[in-house]
């Protein structure tokens, strides 16, 4: 063969199998997602599926703005207990079916009442549901709910066709169909799920792949190899210890955006017997602790500094963090005399159980080695995290590490947590005070009002400190350098509008 | 012939009753409550209560056995705690998977275990001896994790030769489904072509010694037919045993090798199973692991029936 028939067959052939692969966005993801029933799932690579399968009433942007999906404009009465929605006409589910009033109606009420829905709470508030027209609707509320737009903006938002989840019940997620820019087309278990392009969807034009398929790669280093060896196109969850690595790839961009999320230790203060003692009884040992420890130098040494340092439920970039309580320095001296205040002069033990995965156990050995110069020692527990959920829910803990995803709304990252019925209040904290400023807080639509109530339970939080909040996640995408228009959001989605696979 | 399996079959009944209560039992006993860690971050006591219902968690745990078993014995093995899939579906879909990488690896590794047991016999004592030693005692000490993340980044990322891990089907595409398949079982098959090569070299050396091959020396035989036609076939016996236990070990490698190279197998579906406490899904598995092992013996003792005419009378 001579020179220019090889570089003519070696074009054809680069030509073909990159057109090819254009088509195909891949995308490697930290795990498999659960049952794909917006209505029935709880897992985060869920929803990072769903971005692209279900649209939802209201989407957000990047800085946490509510701005239309499904729904095109929305208002609250005056007394914040009705929300009238007027709908998009041009969309329709992947079977057929019209999206219209209609379609809301049977979402909302199957969300509410279908046996195995987790979205149940997340829209106890509606009590009625009213068609206006074809495509306006009314929600009617018990109460005043700042948290629904936000609400509606993820899972529960996530419109299903009617016609499909009648036909299909509880198995529907087996084969979902909403109205997406990408159609379900097969999924095999822990390996892939195939979406394709939803030829009627109403902005299809913004999309530029064929089919997108996800597949769940759960070792870090595997999927950024599986990245820089071509065989994938993103990947989500890049260990932060890999940072450097992926950034000295010139085939490799790096984006980031700080998680809505926060990770911190989680104390007993009165759940069951275990939380009598010193730690869930006496504010200064926990508040000790929480000057024990340099949580910038946290996460220089654990996690490469990519992540952000934090000591609320909120990021310190969120608009509702509350800036009159900053990141405290490492204080020891403070906190030996913290503990010689509470009759601890020579030191205290704390037990704290870890998940057993090594992101956990290294952040508490690095918290152990602080905290133990100022005459705390902590000892260890790694449990395998079904058992350490299931030990902090029965209050069977002294200390727990354990974090939070994050919401949209300030009130998912804080309400359930610290209130005395919080779900979640696994510290079982409570403080009618705080219980009445973060109910103030989900109820009114006042920004300034909530913002208000917020830094008020704050001044008493960052008091009692139930939980020693520590750092906030950074969500770490890398793709190959050849895709543009990702744009990274705090919620951690991947949004495929806009973005494209350059060839070569 | 017929009356031999049948006995082994019976024999092989109880073992079976005896495994699947134990792992009934021992999954009870694991701390951690499925539906709790089913629903993640959401717990709402309502929908809690309702699965625990649904998945007859609340009933005793001898019913729990039997409600599984009888459907089990109709071939329902449950549903999936945590995807909504039957778990016969799910067993379905991964066990070709696992079929697959373990042929392959057990190819490998009779493919470098075999010969290289056979030549590190008949060159006892020599350079080649040791060097074929250490090499295989380095295939029993190699972690499988290692070798596996460093063949990744040594032919996928930094040659470029083959994919870094995933799977496709046979039925797909024949080629790329073995090619991707080629560095998980090599790395499962290192492993076992060293047991391999250690057994092969000691059941050669003690019919090497023996006097059918002196006499078959005597009488003027080329060495390799000496080798290879009266001194490997009777070492075979302890070798077509060892294959068939390390069946067994292969199926527990796998869960390790899958796990690196994310290969949607058997090993795969158990370990996530465990963690999420997928009871269901568990018990399908090791259920059918257990009789898939207690057939490759029985398979592996018609095989001693066939190689050696002896057992044939008794």
């Amino acid at each position: 063969m001579t020179l220019t028939k090889m570089t003519l067959a070696a074009a054809l052939l680069g030509a073909t199998t990159l057109g090819a692969q254009a088509a195909d966005l891949r995308i490697a993801l930290q795990s498999d997602a659960d049952v794909l029933d917006p209505d029935q799932s709880r897992t985060f690579v869920g929803r990072i599926v769903y971005t692209s399968l279900c649209d939802k009433l209201v989407d957000i942007t990047p800085d946490l703005e509510i701005i239309p999906q499904l729904a095109t404009e929305w208002s609250f009465s005056e007394d914040g207990k009705q929300l009238t929605m007027k709908l998009r006409d041009d969309a329709v589910f992947h079977d057929g079916t019209p999206f219209n009033a209609e379609a809301v109606a049977a979402n909302i009420d199957r969300s509410q009442n279908l046996e195995t829905s987790r979205r149940k709470s997340e829209l106890s508030s509606i009590t009625g549901v009213e068609v206006l027209g074809n495509h306006e609707i009314r929600f009617d509320l018990a109460d005043a709910d700042a948290t629904l737009m936000a609400q509606l903006a993820d899972r529960a938002g996530m419109m299903v066709s009617p016609t499909a989840a009648e036909a299909a019940g509880d198995d529907f997620g087996l084969a979902p169909v909403c109205s997406g820019p990408y159609q379900f087309k097969e999924r095999v278990a822990q390996d892939r799920i195939v979406l394709e392009k939803f030829a009627d969807y109403y902005n299809a034009d913004g999309y530029h792949f064929d089919t997108v398929t996800y597949l769940p790669i759960p070792d870090t280093t595997v999927r950024l190899a599986n990245l820089q060896s071509g065989d994938v196109d993103m990947i989500e969850r890049l260990a932060a210890t890999d940072l450097a690595q992926a950034e000295a790839d010139d085939g490799i961009q790096v984006e980031s955006a700080v998680s809505l999320g926060y990770q911190g230790i989680t104390i007993n203060v009165a759940n069951g017997d275990k939380g009598d003692n010193p730690w869930g009884n006496d504010k200064r040992l926990r508040q000790a602790l929480s000057y024990a420890v340099d949580r910038e130098a946290i996460n220089q040494v654990v996690f490469n500094g990519a992540f952000a340092a934090g000591n609320q439920p909120f990021p310190p970039n969120s608009p509702w963090y509350s800036t009159d309580f900053a990141v405290p320095e490492r204080d020891v001296e403070k906190a030996k005399a913290l503990l010689a205040e509470a009759g601890f002069a020579d030191g205290i033990d704390l037990e704290v159980q870890v998940p057993n995965t090594t992101i956990p156990l290294q952040l508490m050995q690095v918290v152990q080695s602080m905290a133990a110069e100022a005459g705390i020692n902590i000892s260890i527990t790694s449990k395998e995290f079904a058992t350490l959920l299931a030990d902090q829910s029965a209050g069977d803990y002294q200390a727990s590490q354990i974090g939070w995803s994050g919401r949209v709304d300030p009130d998912g990252n804080i309400h359930q947590f610290m209130t005395t019925e919080g779900g979640i209040n696994d510290s079982k904290y409570s403080n009618p005070e705080v219980d009445e400023l973060l109910d103030k807080a989900r109820k009114s639509t006042d920004q300034d009002t909530r913002r208000e109530s917020y830094t008020a339970a704050r001044a008493i939080l960052n008091d009692e400190m139930p939980i020693v909040y520590l750092y906030h996640e950074t969500w770490i995408w890398a793709l190959d350098s050849g895709i543009t228009g990702f744009t990274p959001y705090p919620d951690g989605m991947i949004r495929l509008e806009g973005m494209k696979k350059e060839e070569g | 012939m017929l009356s031999f399996i049948l006995r082994r079959l019976v024999i092989a009944i109880p073992t079976i009753i005896l495994i699947s209560v134990f792992v009934f039992t021992l999954q009870k006993l694991l701390p951690g409550d499925p539906v709790l860690a089913m629903a993640g971050e959401e717990r709402d006591p309502q929908v809690l209560e309702f699965l625990r219902e649904k998945y007859r968690l609340n009933d005793p745990i001898p019913v729990q056995y039997f409600t599984w078993i009888g459907n089990a014995l109709t071939g329902d093995l449950g549903i999936s705690l945590r995807t909504n899939q039957p778990v016969l579906e799910l067993i379905g879909q991964k066990l070709p998977v696992t079929i697959q990488l373990a042929t392959m690896a057990m190819i490998f590794a009779m493919v470098i275990g075999i010969p290289a047991g056979i030549f590190s016999a008949v060159k006892k004592g020599t350079v080649t001896d040791y060097v074929a030693n250490v090499v295989a005692l380095s295939g029993l000490s190699i972690p499988n994790f290692w070798l596996g993340i460093m063949l990744i980044l040594l032919v996928s990322v930094k040659w470029k030769l083959l994919p870094a891990s995933g799977y496709v089907p046979l039925s797909e595409d024949p080629i790329r489904s073995i090619t991707v398949m080629l560095m998980p079982a090599f790395v499962l098959g290192t492993a076992l072509a060293a047991t391999l090569m250690r057994h092969t070299r000691s059941a050669m050396l003690s019919v090497m010694s023996s006097d059918y091959v002196r006499t078959a020396r005597a009488k003027g035989l080329v060495e390799r037919k000496v080798i290879l036609k009266h001194a490997f076939r009777n070492a075979l016996t302890p070798i077509v045993t060892l294959t068939a236990l390390l069946f067994g070990e292969l199926i527990a490698g796998a869960v390790l090798t899958e796990q690196i190279f994310t290969i949607p197998g058997f090993g795969k579906l158990v370990v996530d199973a465990v963690f999420n406490r997928d009871y269901a899904v568990v018990q399908g598995i090791v259920l059918v692991t257990a009789v898939g092992f207690i057939f490759m013996n029985l398979l592996a003792d018609v095989a001693y029936v066939l190689l050696n005419p002896r057992l044939r009378k008794q």
